[in-house]
């Protein structure tokens, strides 16, 4: 039921996830973040199992934040992504992590990119992609109305057109949607999509998660 | 229905027999394909039902298929005062009551509860674990812990024991420096912050109740009655669920026990039974 999509458009990349945390039949949150900062230019969208997602991509996150701290410049998207991979397939045949990976990011050289990395460590650099059962209503709709050069407000068109095919298409669709983006300015969240509001409480969230 | 028709066309003497067409079902049991031309004329609409002979037992085994695994109802809120953590106290083996009166609401310093479902040796021992490390926290870092940084410890400890059979399902309810925190943590490693869960056999009933009786701005002891409430509500429906309703408070200066009540005294509570006069039965008349 989780779903996750994003492209790539003339100079930035939008990646969007769904917001529910699912046990079973319960539904126990429907306003999680799905993803995840890798450092300034870099977002890591994934889906799959509960403690494997937040484990795995804060491994990663850890790391790629070593690698900064210890040489002095950014891994590129390129790297991240083999890194990652990398990690998925040494643990594959032993205890492996079921996580299926959009990873995008901004490099000032290259550009915008997105990487397709899924569960048992297939990678492949990639213009648009999505995984779950959302990505059986996304890809087609993503093939055919997807160009290459795409502006922001385009992009979003289409990313709001696939959720609304998810939301009236999927038998138990998510409610709410998280959409980010990065561009040369760096990774930020872009908007979310929600129909359905938690009863907020009255403390405001904490910093540290 | 044929033996009927037979007599008729041989001029055979008739018989006398039921005719006992109207009860024959008109789906077959080894599927309705091909039937449709046969019923289609002679049938009233009928639908398909599904192809088992035991349907009593598919039905069970879809229930069960569905419903949380752990055998208890607990529950967490923050509202504006703090967190309110509730929960029952029976313990089950399979259809076997083993005890109802065990403590599900574990302190585990004076200002962060966990509560217990699943394995409740797994859930005592690491709990205690817990509260060791909070402790040694607290002792070289000459600071309490957050409840974020404890629910992480012990999210961390049970991702890497993933697979090999704990069965835990626990939240981490505490004050902080930051105020209220409430944490979802369970043995597959998951971790969610959150501002309302519940969790075992009982919770999508539970659920049911705290979502609709739910304010942010309540005070306490709505809040403790919401809480006892929806566990009530649990433990009528749910059979591995039950004993006494126990309700904590956790604010500023830590938790606080509210109350114990058994369940089936807060039954007669909520539901007192109404004397009805029964009628003046109708004489019988001499005829």
């Amino acid at each position: 039921m989780e779903c996750v999509f994003g492209l790539v458009g003339s100079d930035f990349v939008i990646v969007v996830a769904d917001a529910s945390a699912v046990n079973s039949i319960l539904v126990h949150k429907t306003n999680e973040d799905k993803i995840m900062k890798l450092d300034s230019h870099k977002l890591i969208a994934a889906s799959g199992e509960s403690g494997d997602r937040v484990q795995f991509t804060e491994f990663i996150q850890k790391n790629v934040a070593l690698y900064h701290f210890r040489n002095g410049i950014p891994l590129t998207t390129a790297a991240a992504a083999n890194f990652t991979r990398g990690e998925l397939a040494t643990a594959l045949r032993k205890n492996p992590y079921m996580v299926n990976i959009l990873l995008a990011g901004f490099d000032r050289e290259t550009g915008p990119s997105l990487y397709y990395i899924d569960y048992i460590a297939t990678l492949h650099k990639v213009d648009k992609g999505a995984f779950g059962y959302g990505s059986f209503f996304c890809l087609s709709m993503m093939d055919r109305h997807y160009h290459s050069g795409m502006s922001v407000e385009e992009a979003v068109e289409l990313v709001d057109k696939c959720i609304m095919e998810i939301r009236s298409r999927l038998v138990v669709a998510p409610p709410n949607f998280v959409i980010k983006i990065i561009d040369r300015d760096g990774a930020r969240e872009y908007a979310w999509r929600e129909s359905v509001k938690d009863t907020p409480a009255a403390q405001p969230e904490g910093l540290a998660v | 229905m044929d033996l009927i028709l037979l007599s008729r066309n041989l001029s055979l003497p008739k018989i006398m027999k039921f005719d006992t067409s109207g009860l024959e079902s008109t789906a077959s049991v080894f599927g309705t394909a091909g039937n449709e031309l046969v019923d289609g004329f002679s049938a009233a609409p009928a639908f398909e039902l599904p192809t088992t002979t035991d349907f009593d037992g598919f039905q069970k085994e879809a229930v069960q298929m569905v419903k949380p695994a752990k055998g208890t109802t607990t529950l967490a809120f923050i509202f504006k005062d703090g967190v309110i953590v509730a929960a029952d106290s029976r313990a089950s083996m399979g259809g076997y009551i083993s005890s109802q009166s065990v403590k599900k609401i574990i302190e585990i310093n004076p200002y962060m509860l966990g509560t217990m479902a699943g394995g409740a040796a797994d859930c005592q021992f690491w709990h205690r674990n817990l509260g060791i490390k909070c402790r040694l926290h607290e002792l070289t870092n000459k600071r309490r812990i957050s409840v974020t940084g404890a629910s992480k410890l012990l999210a961390n400890i049970l991702f890497s024991y993933r697979g090999m059979g704990l069965s835990v399902g626990t939240m981490i309810a505490g004050w902080d420096e930051t105020g209220p925190g409430l944490y979802y943590v369970d043995s597959e490693g998951g971790r969610l912050k959150g501002t309302r869960f519940s969790v075992g056999s009982g919770s999508p009933y539970a659920y049911g109740v705290l979502d609709s009786g739910y304010r942010a701005d309540m005070s306490i002891e709505e809040a403790a009655e919401l809480g006892r409430r929806a566990i009530y509500h649990a433990t009528f429906r749910d059979g591995a669920s039950g004993g006494v309703a126990s309700v904590y408070y956790v604010g500023p200066d830590g938790w606080k026990k509210l109350s114990g009540d058994d369940v089936s005294e807060l039954h007669y509570k909520y539901y007192p039974v109404v004397s009805t006069e029964a009628p003046e039965p109708d004489r019988m008349v001499e005829a």
